[in-house]
């Protein structure tokens, strides 16, 4: 046809080579220059093992919510409810350990079911709870913001209901393990991740070329993909390193022992490692993005939002669809629910309070784009951990409370502007 | 012989208003038939319904000879019923291949979308359709108007059709597009293929049909051979509502 795009053996740089994207290297480049600005602030406080530790299992809950939102955004709806909806499911959790197991079903405090029986039924609860509100957008046609606004008010006071605005505690030890400090792999089992997950990283980019060459298909040079894989093995490594730099303070080590009934050896030392809740996330991101790149279900979330016509016309059943993408909002917001709690080891009825707006912000941020059809789930990951660091950061350098949430809120609108001049420039994309 | 695929007696009113009334058509493999009339005169309800995005109040849909029920797109597609739309059903966030198997993906052992078979695929068909399409990873909102449509043809092509609908598919379109378009439809004639076509370029279907339907006002006025019809008597069918013996 007329426009022929240009021909494709125009020499490219080697930067261009390595066909990074630059969008995400734009949000990492701003992560380390606030990790930078906020680290000569606190003379250093904010780069040391200790706070990235405690600034990644502050932000799994968001992050996880983030990761669920980025597929309702991208079918051009919202949920407003997630934090209210976390709240019921951790209430609902909370009593199940507190009350209703040991009550109800005479299972006595502290027996080796009650965890496991919490959590699977905190996320059926959010499924459902998910997929009703689902079904109301998508079947009953009621917008997405009121269907979740109502929402709002009534898992929030749902959750309320069920406790009687009580705060239930402590909860389960076991359940507690996926909060965060209380439950880590320790330095070999985390090594032994970190290891696992580079082969994986590897073997997933060796067999990406290799399928790219059996159909002919242009190839990165291989300096390019060694250089590519090279940063991705430094990035888990080092990552790994940094959480098992932090270690359990003695006096923590000492009571340990004592609790097991033997005298701590001289000079014995632990670290934390890497903290089952951030494996968690780690997790979902991957599912969800198998989920959003690899399967039919993502394929027709992102046709969707693109174009709803074009996807009901091709025989995709949109309705159903909205079912679903809320369903798995609700899976995630239960997830949230099982980490927040057990991170502050009980259940307090404030618990999310304002997550719909962190939740949201960091899918923005994370480059979804509110007209629907594009977003990235580590992107929202991104987004949310960008949003957590200002607030840390500021909290650390003394920035008064109301100072703190005019920045973050200042920030929202300029990441989203700045996306939108970054789009422009790059075509429309 | 039977037609390939027929509409008998189709009926469909929204709100009162009759979109639709007793219209009957058909097309025979290997032939063009056109439909003609002004915006609103009820083509592209018409075709809707064969398609399967809307659901007729009433009449009966043949296929080969057997009685068909048409409820949804997915429907019309087990029938072979492929249809491009004036509005271009393309997803503009998604590359070609993605849109072109859009509802039908191919997939892997695992149930994973197999994208590098699907764009495989594409390519292998876009070099047949049209040599000179090299955008195949970008999102189509990065096309031109005629590459769209041939991805939006692509589709149909791919998948086999027996009964392809176009709905104005040079609507958009340059003139060295428009040609590209004319002359693939002249291609799949030949594979045996029944083809709706609605436009409102008079001239264009004269050229293009073997048989020219005129509706007006949700009626069917006359389905004439271009043979037997000049351009003045089919734009007095539009204009006037009469067939041509009617009119003198």
């Amino acid at each position: 046809m007329t426009d022929v795009s240009a021909p494709q053996t125009k020499k490219r740089t080697a930067f261009q080579a390595l066909e990074l994207d630059t969008r995400l290297l734009g949000m990492i480049g701003a992560f380390l220059l606030i990790c930078i600005v906020f680290n000569v602030m606190t003379d250093g406080r904010f780069l040391t093992p200790r706070n990235i530790f405690n600034l990644t299992i502050q932000t799994v809950s968001v992050a996880i919510m983030a990761t669920g939102m980025v597929f309702v955004i991208v079918t051009r709806h919202i949920d407003l409810a997630v934090g209210a909806l976390l709240a019921t499911c951790s209430a609902f959790m909370a009593m199940l350990q507190a009350r209703y197991l040991p009550d109800l079903f005479g299972l006595g405090l502290g027996h080796s079911m009650i965890p496991w029986i919490a959590i699977a039924a905190g996320l059926l609860l959010g499924t459902l709870i998910g997929a009703f509100q689902g079904w109301l957008v998508g079947y009953l046609t009621i917008p997405a913001f009121i269907v979740t606004l109502g929402g709002l008010l009534v898992w929030r006071n749902v959750a309320w209901y069920q406790t009687s605005g009580q705060t239930i505690g402590p909860l389960d030890p076991t359940f507690m393990r996926f909060g965060g400090i209380n439950g880590t792999l320790g330095e070999t089992w985390s090594w032994v991740l970190g290891l696992a997950a580079v082969a994986w990283a590897i073997y997933a980019m060796w067999s990406a070329r290799r399928a790219k060459l059996a159909h002919d298909f242009p190839v990165k040079p291989v300096w390019a993909e060694v250089t590519i894989g090279g940063i991705i093995t430094a990035g888990i490594l080092g990552f790994i390193g940094i959480l098992n730099a932090y270690e359990i303070p003695s006096r923590r080590l000492e009571r340990m022992f004592e609790a097991r009934g033997e005298v701590m050896p001289e000079g014995f030392t632990a670290a934390y490692g890497l903290p089952i809740s951030v494996l968690l996330l780690i997790a979902v991101a991957v599912v969800m993005t198998l989920v959003a790149q690899r399967t039919r279900l993502g394929r027709y979330i992102f046709a969707t939002g693109g174009n709803p016509d074009a996807a009901e016309l091709s025989g995709i059943n949109t309705r159903m669809l909205t079912v679903k993408v809320f369903a798995i909002m609700g899976a995630l917001c239960a997830l949230s629910a099982v980490v927040a709690s057990a991170r502050l080891t009980n259940h307090s009825n404030d618990i999310g309070t304002l997550d719909e707006l962190r939740v949201i912000a960091a899918a923005v941020i994370g480059g979804t784009a509110l007209a629907g059809g594009i977003g990235t789930i580590y992107g929202a990951i991104l987004g949310a951990l960008i949003m957590q660091s200002l607030q840390s950061g500021m909290a650390m350098v003394g920035v008064d409370a109301p100072l703190q949430n005019i920045v973050v809120g200042t920030v929202l609108v300029a990441a989203v502007l700045i996306d939108t001049i970054y789009r422009k420039k790059t075509g429309g994309r | 012989m039977t037609p390939l695929c027929e509409m008998r007696d189709i009926s469909i009113a929204f709100g009162g208003v009759r979109a639709v009334d007793g219209v009957s058509i058909h097309v025979n493999p290997g032939e063009v038939v056109g439909l003609l009339g002004h915006n609103g005169a009820g083509k592209s309800t018409l075709i809707k319904i064969l398609s399967g995005a809307y659901k007729a109040d009433s009449g009966e849909i043949y296929v080969e000879g057997q009685r068909v029920t048409i409820t949804s797109p997915r429907d019309a597609r087990r029938y072979n019923i492929e249809t491009i739309y004036q509005t271009l059903a393309l997803a503009d966030n998604l590359d070609a291949a993605s849109n072109l198997f859009l509802g039908r993906e191919l997939t892997n052992w695992m149930g994973f979308v197999d994208d590098d078979r699907m764009e495989a695929e594409t390519r292998k068909i876009m070099a047949r359709l049209n040599p000179n399409f090299r955008k195949i990873k970008e999102p189509v909102s990065a096309l031109s108007g005629g590459q769209r449509q041939s991805v939006a043809i692509a589709r149909a092509v791919y998948f086999n059709a027996k009964i392809l609908i176009m709905d104005e598919p040079t609507a958009a379109l340059g003139v060295h597009e428009t040609q590209m378009v004319a002359d693939l439809i002249q291609e799949l004639k030949k594979q045996g293929l029944g083809i709706f076509l609605i436009s409102h370029d008079t001239r264009e279907m004269l050229e293009l049909c073997d048989r020219v339907s005129v509706m007006k006002n949700g009626r069917l006025i006359g389905t004439e051979r271009v043979e037997d019809v000049t351009e003045d008597d089919i734009l007095s069918m539009i204009i006037m509502g009469k067939k041509p013996d009617q009119a003198a």
